[in-house]
C-alpha cells in the first residue's frame, strides 16, 4: 500500500472544491485515460483584476490524483493568474507533505491543468509535449522517456553517464539493470552496442583543465563559501582530489553539525557548476587519507 | 485485525491448525533433516508426511514428484529454465498474454537470450484459441507454460487438454496453478502435465513455501545446485516448519474442497449479483461460466480502482484492483488490456476473492457499502454526469 501522508489522505477523503463550477470562465482538461488519470480544472476569474475567485475540479484517478487536484484548487483561490502560474508541481506535492515518487506525476497533471485553464481563459491555445514513461529510478523519480531522451541528446554510453545527466541510478542502484536496457535500445538506434564497463563520457574526454587548474578552481570555490562557514564558527579544508572525488575536512562548529550534509550538498552543487563536471564531495577527517594509503 | 478480507487471491490467513502443526518444529523439533541423529530424523519424518499430504492434494502418482521450493515464482522459474536447459535444441516457448508476472517477466527476459516466445491472445472473456495454439506447437517448442486459473478474473484454461497437445508435439507442459490448487480437485497422475507450481500462502499455509510438481521421468535441470536436499533437485536446507505447515494446509484443503465449490461459490455469486444489481455501468470481467469458485472481478466504469480501494479500506473492506496506480505502472492490468476492456473500465476493475472463512454477513455488508462508494467517486469524475456518462464525452489533452 502507498505510504500517503495524512494530508494526502485528508484531501482524498474530504476533497475541497469537487464538482462542476457552473459559471467557470477558464477550463483546463488534461490527463490520459490510458494512464488512468484525467482532470478538469474549472476557474472563475474576475476579469478586472485577474483574480481567481473560485476553483473547482473533477478528477478520474487514484487517491493522490484526487488529493493533488483538491490541493491545487485551494492553492490558487484568491491568487491572480500570474501568481497562480507560479505554482509548480513540487509546490503541490509540498502542500500535501510529499507524494510517493510513483505519484509525482499526479502533481504534474495538476500543474498542467492550471496552465491549460489559464490559457483557456485567455483565449490561447495550450499545447504540451507531455510524454511520460515507466518509472525507472524510484529514488529520484526519473522515468524511461526522460532517460531515453537524455541518452539520445547527449550520446551517452554508460550507466554512470545517465546518472550524471539525469540523477537516475544515483541512489539505491537497483535500477541499473533497467538503465542498461534503455542504453542497449537507444545505442542500437545509432548503430552502437552497449558495452558494460565503458568509461563515462566525462572520463573518456576530460574537461580541458590541468589538475593544477582544477585544484585552484576548487580552492576558489571553497574560499567563496568560507566566510559563511566562519560566521557559524566552522571551516572547511581541501584534503585531496582523486579524479571525481574531492576529499574535504569540516572543522570547528561544522564538524558533526546536523546541517553538515546539507552544507556539503550545497558546496558540491557549486563545485559542479564551476568545474562543469560531475564530482562527489566526501567529508573526511584530516590525516585519515594518508593513513589509509599506507594500508592498501 | 477487524475487517472484511476479500483479497484471498493475494494471500490467505494461515489456519490456526496449520500454525499449531508448525510450532513444535521451531523449538523442540529444530533438527536438520539431513543430520545423522534423532533430532534430524524426526524432522525428516515430518517432511515425508507433508510430502504425502501435498501428493494427495495434487493427485500425484509418487511422493517423489513433490519438490518443495520457496514460493510459486521459484517453482515457475525452475520449471521453465529447466525445460530449456534439458532440451537445448528447442528454442521456443508458448505462453499466454495473461500469465502472472512470475512467468511473463521471465519469458520476456528469455527473449533477450534468443528464445522465441509465443504469447497466446485471449478473447473478451479471457478464453484462449486452441486452434491457434495447435498451430504454434512444433518440434521447436521446448515448453508450454499456461496458468490453470487466472489470478485476476479466476478464468480457467483448459490445461489438461493443452498438456495432451503439447505432449503429442514432444514439448514439455508447465502450469502455474497457484490460484487453482486447493480450490479445484486435481488428479495429476491422469494428465500429461509435466510440471505444476504451487504457492503455500494461497491456501492458508505460510508465505515463503512453494512446491514444484515434477512428473517422474521428465528431464530436469535444477535451478539451485548444492546439497542433496529434495533428491538433489532443489539444494538448500529445507524450510522445515513451513513444509510441515503446507502439508497440514494441503490436508485441510482436501477436506474443504466441497465447501469451497458450494458454499464459497454461493457467497461469491450472491456478492456479484448484489453489486451488479445496485451499480449501473458495472460488469463482470473474464468468463463467468468457467472460473474459480471464490473469485469475482467487476469493472466499474469511469472511475479509478485505487480510489475505490482506499474508500473500501476506510470501511474495513480489503480487495484488489487492476488499475495502473495500484501497481505503480503506467498501464492498467495486462489481463484487462488483453481482453480488450476499454481504459475507462480497465482502471476501475476490482477483484473480490473469498475464502472458506468468508461469511454471509460480510457479503451483505460489502453489497451495502460498494454502491455508495462508486456513486461518491463518480460524482468526482469528469466522465460522469448525474446517472450516466457525460453526453459530450470528456476528451482531455494528450488522452
Amino acid at each position: 500500500m502507498w505510504d500517503y501522508s495524512e494530508k494526502v489522505k485528508e484531501h482524498f477523503f474530504q476533497p475541497r472544491n469537487a464538482g462542476v463550477l457552473e459559471d467557470a470562465n477558464g477550463v483546463g482538461d488534461v490527463g490520459s485515460i490510458s494512464c488512468g488519470d484525467a482532470l478538469r480544472l474549472m476557474l472563475k476569474v474576475e476579469p478586472e483584476t485577474d483574480i481567481i475567485l473560485d476553483a473547482h475540479f473533477q478528477t478520474f484517478g487514484c487517491g493522490s490524483a484526487i488529493a493533488s487536484s483538491s490541493a491545487l484548487t485551494e492553492m490558487v483561490k484568491g491568487k491572480t493568474l500570474d501568481e497562480a502560474l507560479k505554482v509548480s508541481n513540487q509546490d503541490i506535492a509540498d502542500y500535501l507533505d510529499g507524494l510517493p515518487p510513483e505519484k509525482m506525476h499526479c502533481s504534474v497533471m495538476g500543474r498542467e491543468a492550471l496552465q491549460a485553464a489559464v490559457a483557456n481563459y485567455r483565449g490561447e491555445v495550450w499545447s504540451d509535449d507531455h510524454e511520460e514513461g515507466a518509472l525507472i529510478c524510484k529514488c529520484f523519480a526519473i522515468d524511461a522517456v526522460m532517460i531515453e531522451d537524455t541518452i539520445r541528446a547527449n550520446d551517452l554510453v554508460s550507466v554512470e553517464d545517465v546518472t550524471n545527466y539525469t540523477k537516475a541510478g544515483g541512489g539505491c542502484s537497483s535500477c541499473h539493470e533497467g538503465i542498461e536496457e534503455i542504453l542497449v535500445k537507444v545505442m542500437a538506434e545509432r548503430g552502437e552496442s552497449f558495452k558494460p564497463g565503458t568509461p563515462s563520457k566525462e572520463e573518456a574526454a576530460p574537461a580541458g583543465m590541468t589538475n593544477l587548474q582544477r585544484i585552484k578552481k576548487i580552492e576558489a570555490v571553497l574560499e567563496s563559501v568560507r566566510p559563511q562557514l566562519k560566521r557559524d564558527g566552522g571551516d572547511i579544508e581541501l584534503l585531496d582530489v582523486d579524479g571525481k572525488t574531492i576529499y574535504v575536512s569540516m572543522t570547528g562548529a561544522c564538524a558533526g553539525c546536523q546541517m553538515e550534509a546539507l552544507t556539503l550538498q550545497g558546496i558540491q552543487q557549486k563545485l559542479m557548476e564551476e568545474l562543469k563536471e560531475f564530482i562527489k564531495i566526501v567529508p573526511t577527517k584530516a590525516g585519515a587519507l594518508s593513513r589509509a594509503s599506507c594500508n592498501p | 485485525m477487524e475487517g472484511i478480507y476479500f483479497d484471498n487471491n493475494a494471500t490467505t490467513r494461515v489456519d490456526e491448525k496449520v500454525v499449531e502443526a508448525m510450532l513444535p518444529y521451531f523449538t523442540e523439533q529444530f533438527g536438520n533433516p539431513s543430520s545423522m541423529h534423532s533430532f534430524g530424523n524426526k524432522v525428516g519424518l515430518a517432511i515425508k508426511k507433508a510430502r504425502m499430504q501435498v501428493q494427495e492434494l495434487l493427485g500425484a502418482e509418487h511422493d517423489s514428484e513433490i519438490i518443495f521450493t520457496s514460493c510459486g515464482t521459484e517453482s515457475d522459474s525452475t520449471a521453465i529454465l529447466s525445460a530449456l536447459k534439458a532440451q537445448p535444441d528447442r528454442k521456443e516457448i508458448i505462453t499466454t498474454t495473461v500469465e502472472h508476472p512470475a512467468v511473463l517477466t521471465l519469458c520476456t527476459w528469455l527473449e533477450k537470450d534468443g528464445y522465441k516466445v509465443h504469447y497466446l491472445p485471449v478473447d473478451n472473456k479471457g478464453r484462449l484459441d486452441l486452434d491457434e495454439y495447435k498451430k504454434l506447437l512444433s518440434d521447436q517448442t521446448a515448453v508450454v507454460s499456461v496458468m490453470w486459473a487466472n489470478n485476476e478474473t479466476g478464468t480457467f484454461f483448459p490445461v489438461v487438454e493443452m498438456a495432451e497437445m503439447a505432449n503429442a508435439a514432444g514439448a514439455m507442459f508447465h502450469t502455474d496453478a497457484v490460484q487453482a490448487v486447493g480450490k479445484v480437485p486435481l488428479n495429476l497422475k491422469d494428465t500429461k502435465i509435466d510440471m505444476l507450481s504451487v504457492s503455500g500462502h494461497k491456501l492458508h499455509a505460510p508465505k515463503g513455501i512453494g512446491v514444484l510438481y515434477l512428473k517422474r521421468g521428465v528431464r530436469f535441470r535444477p535451478l539451485l545446485r548444492g546439497g542433496h536436499q529434495e533428491r538433489g533437485r532443489r539444494a538448500g536446507t529445507e524450510n522445515t516448519t513451513s513444509i510441515v505447515g503446507l502439508g497440514k494446509a494441503a490436508e485441510m484443503a482436501m477436506e474443504a474442497m466441497h465447501h469451497e465449490n458450494t458454499e464459497v461459490k454461493r457467497l461469491r455469486d450472491k456478492l456479484e449479483a448484489g453489486i451488479l444489481a445496485k451499480v449501473p455501468r458495472s460488469f463482470v470481467t473474464g468468463n463467468p461460466d468457467d472460473r474459480l469458485p471464490n473469485t469475482c472481478n467487476i469493472a466499474f466504469e469511469f472511475i479509478e480502482g485505487e480510489a475505490i480501494l482506499l474508500l473500501l479500506n476506510k470501511f474495513g473492506i480489503a480487495a484488489s484492483s487492476g488499475s495502473a496506480c495500484t501497481s505503480g505502472s503506467l498501464e492498467p492490468s495486462h489481463v484487462m488490456r488483453a481482453m480488450g476492456i476499454p481504459y475507462t473500465a480497465a482502471h476501475g476493475t476490482v477483484r473480490f476473492s473469498l475464502s472458506r472463512y468468508s461469511t454471509e454477513a460480510e457479503v451483505d455488508r460489502v453489497i451495502a457499502v460498494v454502491p455508495e462508494i462508486i456513486a461518491q467517486l463518480r460524482k468526482l469524475s469528469p466522465y460522469w454526469e448525474g446517472e450516466g456518462p457525460k453526453e459530450e464525452a470528456f476528451a482531455p489533452t494528450y488522452a
